[in-house]
């Protein structure tokens, strides 16, 4: 995903003279086919995200349309009072590439988790969040990114992501897609984001073969959130699940249970927020190992929605 | 490198009658706003207007005319002489100056670039204006334009980690049209800098930085207007020029006072003092 996003710049750029990358020293090589080609639109800098941010800014507010790349954790921690004003504030199409969202860095510790990005992000007025589920989703993405008029987080997750999106379903930023429906009446929904999303096509797949039917829509854009596509599936759901890798204090489950209570108000469905707990990681590993600590692999997310709908009394 | 200008331990010329409108302009934004950064904003006079008056090109009439320099008021909170400058310039009327921080003005007590024509940023977080002028810079040169891009600091706000970060790139870029002020007037929220957080030798950091560096006194037009027309003071290198200045210049009780850094509610006739003071 990471490799397909930053090969989709340089794409870009050829076909659009507004379009300049700036890394933020990461990975030799990072674009050398666009260094070599475009040379005074492709910038290395060095570890100041600050400055990186900044700089990007001042391009964008002259016309150009900057992809910026680091580390999601650096971008949303170490930068995140010029990511507010310099591009929220002046509501600037910068975008901010941002390795390892999520628990993908997994062995690097709390340092280099992105566990609280979706929720800061998405906190900043004019800001646009967006974590597609694969690389295909990407490419779909990158397009449509050029001419968005803000800021926009792109969350990466690890690369080598299995591919669960399709073309057919196409991409608009802030427009929810149904992966799975079911046939069933009051079904269970999940509502996901990023990976997470393919991990609950599994739990659905699991969950079917025990009797339980339900629907996955995939919010790729955590910021506008779809709020049609969460009412219309509220409606009839049995129990909505949300499923993101982050913590649960603001981020997308959280969002999502907000729309529900203002709109839905005492006829909301039951929820269950599957997200990290208020807390740092203590384990290393690799993501996989840190998805199985905190409930998110697929046989998990099945185990809790049955423990919920068992808890609630909603087994059918 | 050394300074081609007088040495800097000097006297001040006296205030002209422009600088005291000035002044008075700023009085007045501060006695209808009810507030302002008073001492920040009466140190930056001679700065702004050697810029806007001798160096900067501009068009009041196109604020957006694309070759037009670029001028950054990084210490957003001297935004009232920045008004004063705009409005003397025909940007805004001079009366909107009377509505400087009320509720629906486009004047509030830091600059924003989406309501005031010619802030071509908006600052008041301390330490962003040099990016922003570094990615300006770079976009002049992406563009083939040869747009200057002036950014104006606060010696306190050169504390800020973030403006080393700026400096560092704007050496490796060898952004000859970037050029850095810093008006120095030795005074920050707290105190005196050399207690806060000390500064020097401050033109060696600059040069350190990859920067052509020099130093002037900065309420003496004829050495600010030299220093700033000579800009670049070297081929492939940015330019730093730290402006010696006064906090609360030409205003005798408030010079030299870290307690007139921002003020509100000013009495009736303390306001008749200063304009006294600049008669």
């Amino acid at each position: 995903m990471r490799k397909t996003c930053l090969d989709c710049v340089y794409k870009l750029a050829k076909e659009d003279p507004r379009i300049v990358f700036i890394g933020s020293d990461l990975s030799p090589g990072l674009l050398s086919g666009m260094q070599k080609e475009m040379p005074e639109r492709w910038y290395m800098e060095g570890i100041m995200e600050q400055n990186v941010v900044g700089m990007a800014a001042g391009m964008a507010l002259e016309g150009f349309i900057p992809y910026a790349n680091t580390i999601a954790t650096f971008f949303t921690r170490r930068s995140y009072e010029q990511v507010a004003i310099d591009l929220c504030l002046h509501n600037l199409p910068v975008r901010l590439i941002s390795n390892g969202g999520g628990l993908v860095y997994a062995p690097l510790g709390p340092t280099h988790l992105a566990i609280e990005d979706l929720a800061t992000m998405r906190a900043l007025p004019n800001m646009t969040v967006v974590a597609v589920c694969d690389a295909d989703e990407m490419t779909r993405f990158m397009d449509v990114s050029v001419d968005w008029p803000g800021p926009i987080y792109i969350r990466l997750a690890k690369g080598g992501d299995p591919i669960v999106s399709k073309a057919e379903n196409g991409f608009a930023i802030g427009k929810a897609i149904v992966m799975r429906r079911a046939g069933a009446h009051r079904p269970v929904v999940f509502m996901t984001t990023g990976v997470m999303t393919t991990n609950a096509l599994k739990a659905a797949d699991a969950l079917k073969s025990d009797g339980v039917d339900s629907s996955v829509v995939h919010f790729h854009t955590v910021k506008p959130l779809d709020k049609s596509a969460i009412l219309e599936h509220a409606k009839d759901a049995r129990l909505v699940v949300t499923v993101e890798e982050g913590i649960a204090i603001g981020g997308f489950g959280s969002a999502v249970t907000d729309i529900l209570v203002e709109e839905m108000g005492p006829a909301m469905p039951r929820m269950k927020r599957i997200a990290l707990p208020d807390a740092f990681s203590k384990n290393y590993g690799v993501q996989n190992d840190l998805f199985d600590v905190y409930g998110l692999t697929p046989r998990q997310i099945a185990a809790t929605v049955h423990n919920t709908l068992d808890q609630y009394k909603l087994v059918a | 490198m050394a300074s081609m200008l007088k040495a800097v331990n000097q006297v001040s010329p006296p205030l002209d009658e422009r600088s005291k409108y000035l002044r008075r302009l700023i009085v007045r934004a501060l006695d209808k706003g009810e507030r302002g950064h008073i001492g920040s904003s009466m140190s930056l006079v001679e700065i702004l207007r050697a810029l806007y008056d001798d160096v900067l090109r501009f068009r009041p009439v196109e604020p957006k005319w694309p070759d037009r320099d670029r001028m950054i008021l990084s210490k957003g909170h001297g935004c009232i002489t920045l008004y004063v400058m705009l409005a003397d310039k025909g940007f805004i009327p001079v009366e909107t100056l009377d509505t400087f921080c009320h509720r629906d003005s486009i004047l509030g007590g830091h600059p924003e670039s989406n309501k005031i024509p010619g802030v071509e940023a908006s600052t008041g977080a301390l330490g962003h204006g040099l990016s922003i002028g570094v990615g300006m810079a770079l976009a002049a040169r992406m563009q083939k334009r040869d747009s200057r891009v002036f950014v104006v600091m606060g010696d306190g706000e050169i504390n800020e980690g973030s403006v080393w970060e700026a400096a560092l790139s704007a050496g490796k870029h060898k952004l000859s049209n970037l050029i850095a002020i810093v008006d120095y007037n030795k005074i920050q929220s707290a105190g005196p800098t050399r207690e806060i957080q000390d500064l020097e030798p401050l033109l060696d950091k600059w040069r350190a930085f990859g920067f052509a560096a020099i130093d002037v006194d900065g309420h003496d037009l004829p050495q600010l207007r030299a220093a700033l027309q000579s800009a670049p003071l070297e081929r492939d290198r940015p330019t730093a020029i730290i402006c010696h200045t006064v906090k609360g210049k030409g205003i005798p009780f408030a010079e030299h006072d870290p307690n007139w850094h921002h003020k509100a509610k000013v009495a009736p006739d303390v306001i008749a003092k200063m304009y006294a003071a600049l008669e």
